[in-house]
């Protein structure tokens, strides 16, 4: 697989306003990779960029290996889906999938053949007549996707396209994307803020938070390994614990937090008196009536959540702070208000690096000097 | 009905070619002026926005009739045009810019311009920058986006902005009077003369009457291509 589009330290600032902050990125052919991240985080302001709407303060932005922050969006080889679909009104829904090809004055005879073959891939033939008006949320979604795509783009950008759809289109119209995607071999670069949205359709996932891409990485590991404290909170539920790496003996970490001692898996780079936070999934979370070696944890049972397919058990710590753990199949439930020891596999864990530590450092250089 | 049948005349018909001919030309002008001058308000953001409204604005606070007596200073054959010509050796004698149809349109048009800015500004301030911005990712250049999307889309507002500047053009009579002075007559200013100074009302009435026939005609005729009386100002 070969690079297709490529962002170089690209930085874009409105006045005081530093959106994206050194922007590395590269897009593999043929891959779907989203952007993800919260509102006002930068990822559509990336988007953006590649399509040539805004330009970038600094950086370079390749696409097939040609440098185009220069170059007019009429002159770049990629296409944008948005979010408001942006059909044009004042023509039928030929017309605006046609529109594309007869910029490119492609002879009348193709322009019909394409755009009647590609209203029938995105199912919307027969209303070639039609005006954007007259369609429901879900056709002009599709109209737009058709309308990018009979270009042919090598890349096919598209901003939460998704977003203005109720949740049962949404799903089927996620499928319907993944599999145009994979039949076109066209590289998606999608914008979301919907994590299960990225989860469902992406092959790589960036999390973008505050201009800066936290991790890029497969669904997988982005879930299992989060690299940053956002990134594990971001991504699905967990518990997160912050404390002071107090040991590490075998690739095991004694960590000490506020409630007490507990073990996590850890890799060479943090170090005895490293500052860390912990991230466990509820799903890996365990609980006994009887404290667990290593694990100083003890926990009042509040609450039960009944949550469809599992049940989820709210248990308080002394300090305050509430945990959810899964309850595992056929696991006998304590009464509400009684006392248990939470623990989980040190290898079920995910330890992460505190930023915060690095303030402390920083506090202990000044204090040394 | 005497009088009716006398407007039939050919002398009269010339003055009705003639105003048709002057308003078109007026409409047609301000188009060509109004719509950058529009855009370039609509699509401006924020502070200096309300600025170049306002220079659209201001000149309504003076009377008319004075903006047009000042043209004529200006464009009078000792007026600082004739003069700044003859300084910079670009005549030598001076030239009587007045009193010519030229003259006449010149002075409609100045009058008209804010008319026909004020419905396009609406117009364009309504469309949809992500359109501009589809039209361009699809690969179509400033001047198909121009002639594909923004005109389309922004025709109603040139057509009430025609309607806006052509009728009231058609019944003007002091730019005429003043700029043209005489030569360049038009319906108003025959409509003028039977009320003043040749004391035949009746005939100017009955050329009032189809003045505003006409007027409703050109309305009727923009309701029925799906014109919007909101625009007009109704």
């Amino acid at each position: 697989m070969g690079t297709i589009v490529e962002m170089l330290g690209v930085n874009k600032r409105y006045g005081s306003n530093h959106v994206v902050k050194d922007l590395n990125l590269t897009v593999n052919e043929g891959e779907f990779l989203t952007l993800l991240g919260s509102s006002g985080c930068g990822k559509t302001t990336t988007l953006r960029m590649i399509a040539g709407f805004e330009e970038p303060t600094t950086g370079t932005i390749k696409v097939e290996g040609t440098p185009v922050e220069e170059k007019e969006p009429y002159e770049r080889n990629v296409n944008t889906v948005f979010q408001t679909y942006a059909l044009f009104p004042h023509k039928t829904i030929f017309d605006n999938i046609a529109y594309g090809l007869k910029m490119k004055k492609v002879p009348k005879e193709e322009i019909r053949e394409r755009v009647l073959e590609m209203m029938e891939m995105v199912q919307l033939t027969g209303f070639e007549k039609r005006y954007p008006a007259q369609l429901s949320g879900g056709q002009k979604q599709r109209v737009a996707i058709a309308r990018a795509l009979i270009n042919r783009p090598r890349v096919l950008l598209l901003d939460e396209p998704l977003g203005a759809l109720d949740l049962k289109l949404r799903k089927q119209m996620q499928l319907e994307l993944k599999r145009l995607q994979k039949k076109l071999n066209i590289t998606f670069i999608y914008v979301t803020h919907d994590q299960e949205e990225a989860l469902t359709m992406s092959d790589r996932i960036a999390i973008m938070h505050d201009g800066i891409v936290d991790q890029l990485d497969t669904p997988t590991e982005i879930y299992e390994h989060p690299a940053t404290r956002f990134v594990a909170t971001f991504i699905g539920e967990t518990n997160t614990y912050d404390g002071c790496v107090t040991s590490i003996n075998d690739g095991i970490a004694t960590i000490t937090l506020e409630n007490g001692a507990v073990k996590v898996k850890c890799d060479d780079s943090f170090s005895i008196l490293e500052y860390a936070t912990i991230s466990v999934r509820p799903e890996k979370m365990r609980f006994s009536k009887e404290a667990h070696e290593g694990f100083e944890l003890v926990a009042i049972v509040k609450d039960y959540i009944y949550v469809g397919s599992v049940l989820k058990c709210i248990v308080s710590l002394p300090n305050g702070n509430e945990l959810k753990i899964e309850r595992l199949a056929g696991q006998e439930l304590p009464e509400i208000g009684s006392r248990i020891y939470p623990y989980w596999e040190p290898e079920d864990a995910v330890l992460i690096h505190n930023d915060s530590y690095k303030i402390f450092k920083i506090l202990d250089e000044i204090k040394l000097a | 009905m005497e009088n009716f049948s006398k407007l039939l005349s050919v002398d009269y018909l010339k003055i009705y070619a003639r105003s048709m001919l002057i308003s078109l030309m007026t409409t047609v002008l301000c188009v060509l002026i109004g719509y950058p001058f529009a855009y370039v308000i609509a699509r401006t953001k924020s502070k200096s926005r309300q600025l170049l409204y306002m220079l659209v604005i201001i000149p309504f606070w003076t009377n008319s009739l004075i903006r047009i007596y000042g043209w004529r200073s200006f464009l009078g054959n000792s007026g600082w045009l004739v003069k700044a010509l003859q300084y910079l050796h670009i005549i030598q004698e001076p030239v009587d810019f007045l009193y010519k149809t030229g003259t006449t349109v010149l002075g409609m048009v100045y009058c008209f311009v804010p008319f026909m800015v004020l419905p396009l500004y609406t117009a364009i301030e309504k469309l949809d920058g992500s359109l501009l911005e589809a039209s361009s990712d699809l690969g179509a250049r400033p001047f198909h986006t121009l002639f594909e999307v923004i005109l389309p889309l922004t025709s109603s507002g040139i057509f009430s902005g025609c309607i806006m500047v052509f009728i009231p053009c058609l019944g003007y009579f002091f730019v005429s009077n003043i700029l043209g002075g005489g030569n360049t007559d038009m319906i108003g200013n025959l409509i003028e003369r039977q009320f003043k100074s040749a004391n035949n009302w009746p005939l100017g009435a009955a050329l009032s009457i189809i003045l505003i026939l006409l007027t409703l005609l050109l309305v009727k005729l923009y309701q029925k291509l799906g014109g919007d009386m909101e625009n007009l100002g109704v």
